[in-house]
């Protein structure tokens, strides 16, 4: 199932990442049909063709705002040009939206939703991505750098007092918002149709023959060693919800679609605090203990032992947002980089290592979704753990 | 750590953790108790059905030795039976053997005590009968011989003579 699904997703990925070059190619295809050894390239992946226009003439070209909206076209020849072409799609690509782009000029706006003077509702369309100035209420709106900012009607950004740009409160669905919900009635339909299956019978059918090993694994492996056969059932709910959470918004990162949800650090800062919230409310008296007053230690040591375990107790969640975010984060980077050198080099030579030296790291990535997965559950079902300890006084 | 702050958004911040503490209230009631329900379910089942397949062999185990145990017994039982009748038969046979003994002994001392009397009466009629007859023979002749005085005293001391012999 998941080799199949590799296969797949890298396949839909290479379509997807030629997609906004292999356009450009169709804009010059026009003037430089007769070329040699043009057809059975853009038969296969298009990212290569560029290698016969180094020394072409370069004509205007029209903007292609589908794609990533990024970019005319940048001959070969020009590498910082290109550079700056990758550049640019990686950080369009992490980025959030606000309109949910599928791929070409497929796509679908979504609700912007700003707090400025009252309640703002209107839909992304209005941007024509990120394009113009939305007019809402006597009020104008423009997006720069994926995010909205007050303007005035011409697009000019509205400064206040201290010269800082002004950004209406903002609680758009914006696309990783949406993608977060349609994950969530995901999982609900998935997990709701795993328990039904057990109505029938208590041996597991369809999906949950594969989920079922991976729920017993986190209440054997991770929830009962680390929290104990005494408490583990209170927390089982939040564990099995955040590593199917993570993981599979993980997963969806992996797809041509760009979202880049668990590498928001918005997401994952949410994830974490809830960690250390939860953490923190079921402390026991030996949990307290053991930062503020910790025993069997001098008395006079103390008070340093407390200051570093209020330390330990910030860094804490500090440390899951930062690993979660960064570690998948790296991951989109490090593969469109790539993907992208095939750009920049434009040659066969380079492609072929390049899109072998991808799939390579796609496969990786995928280990690392579910990696990344395991760890924040095990780590949190460590401080659960820690948190519920009943130690025997000595 | 600039760019992370101005990467932070609020309402994605917002959207995430309310989206995320319903789907975990959700998910809880509608999925993680009854997978989690079922799946106890089924490893309970599991064990309960082990030890009883267990329990099953141990009393299976215990059932064959008392079977065995039984078979023993019925087997004494059989030798003890045949042993007591082969000694009933041999006590009949030696019983049956005395009292026909007896009996026989019996028969022949009876027998033996007959034989006697009927002898000693068989005398005695002998004895009789020879005395009426010498008394007949002794009234014939001495009817007809008593005439002659010396042939009286000769007969009678012959026949005493021949009484005394008996």
């Amino acid at each position: 199932m998941i080799s199949k699904f590799t296969a797949l997703s890298a396949f839909v990925g290479f379509m997807f990442f030629s997609a906004p070059v292999a356009a450009q190619d169709h804009g010059h295809e026009d003037a430089h049909y007769e070329d040699a050894h043009q057809n059975d390239a853009h038969s296969n992946g298009a990212n290569t063709v560029e290698s016969h226009s180094s020394e072409d003439h370069h004509d205007t070209h029209d903007t292609h705002s589908e794609g990533h909206g990024h970019a005319d076209f940048v001959p070969a020849s020009d590498t910082e040009g290109r550079k700056a072409v990758v550049k640019e799609t990686v950080k369009h690509h992490l980025a959030d939206s606000y309109d949910f782009h599928i791929v070409g000029p497929v796509g679908f706006p979504l609700p912007v939703i700003l707090i400025d003077n009252g309640l703002k509702i209107f839909s992304s369309a209005k941007f024509h991505h990120g394009e113009s100035v939305a007019t809402v209420d006597g009020e104008h709106y423009k997006i720069h750098h994926s995010k909205i900012y007050k303007t005035d009607a011409e697009g000019t950004m509205l400064l206040d007092e201290a010269g800082n740009h002004i950004k209406p409160l903002d609680f758009s669905i914006t696309k990783n918002v949406f993608m977060i919900m349609f994950m969530a009635v995901f999982m609900f339909f998935l997990f709701r149709g795993v328990a039904n299956t057990y109505k029938k019978s208590l041996v597991p059918s369809k999906a949950g023959r594969f989920l079922e090993p991976l729920i017993v694994l986190i209440r054997d492996e991770i929830a009962i060693p680390n929290i104990g056969e005494k408490h583990y059932k209170r927390y089982m709910s939040f564990l099995l919800t955040i590593f199917f959470f993570i993981w599979f918004l993980n997963l969806a990162g992996m797809t041509p679609l760009g979202v880049n949800v668990t590498g928001n650090i918005a997401v994952t800062v949410s994830l974490a605090l809830m960690t250390f919230f939860i953490t923190q409310f079921s402390g026991k008296k030996d949990y307290w203990m053991h930062i503020f007053w910790m025993p069997g230690v001098p008395v006079l040591l103390r008070p340093v032992l407390a200051v570093i375990e209020l330390i330990g107790l910030v860094v804490k969640p500090f440390s899951l947002t930062i690993r979660l975010y960064a570690n998948m984060l790296a991951g989109h980077v490090v593969i469109m980089s790539i993907l992208g050198l095939i750009y920049i080099f434009a040659s066969y030579t380079a492609a072929v290592p390049f899109t072998g030296l991808t799939l390579f790291l796609y496969v990786l990535e995928l280990l690392v979704a579910a990696l990344q997965a395991y760890i924040f559950t095990m780590l949190a079902s460590l401080y659960f753990g820690a948190a519920v300890e009943e130690h025997d006084h000595h | 750590m600039d760019k992370l702050i101005n990467d932070f958004s609020i309402g994605l911040f917002f959207w995430q953790s309310l989206v995320f503490l319903l789907l975990i209230f959700v998910l809880k009631k509608y999925a993680w108790k009854p997978i989690l329900n079922a799946v106890n379910e089924r490893e309970q089942s599991i064990e309960d059905a082990l030890k009883a397949a267990e329990k099953a062999r141990l009393e299976m185990e215990s059932l064959q030795e008392s079977n065995e145990a039984i078979l023993k017994e019925a087997r004494e039982e059989r030798e003890r039976i045949l042993k007591e009748a082969r000694d009933m038969k041999n006590k009949m046979i030696a019983e049956a053997k005395d009292a026909a003994a007896t009996e026989a002994d019996k028969a022949i001392v009876s027998a033996k005590a007959a034989i006697e009397a009927e002898k000693t009466a068989a005398i005695d009629e002998l004895k009789n009968q020879a005395a009426s007859l010498s008394i007949d023979v002794a009234e014939k002749i001495l009817g007809q011989e008593l005439s002659a005085e010396n042939k009286q005293t000769a007969m009678i001391g012959k026949i005493i003579e021949d009484v005394k012999f008996n």
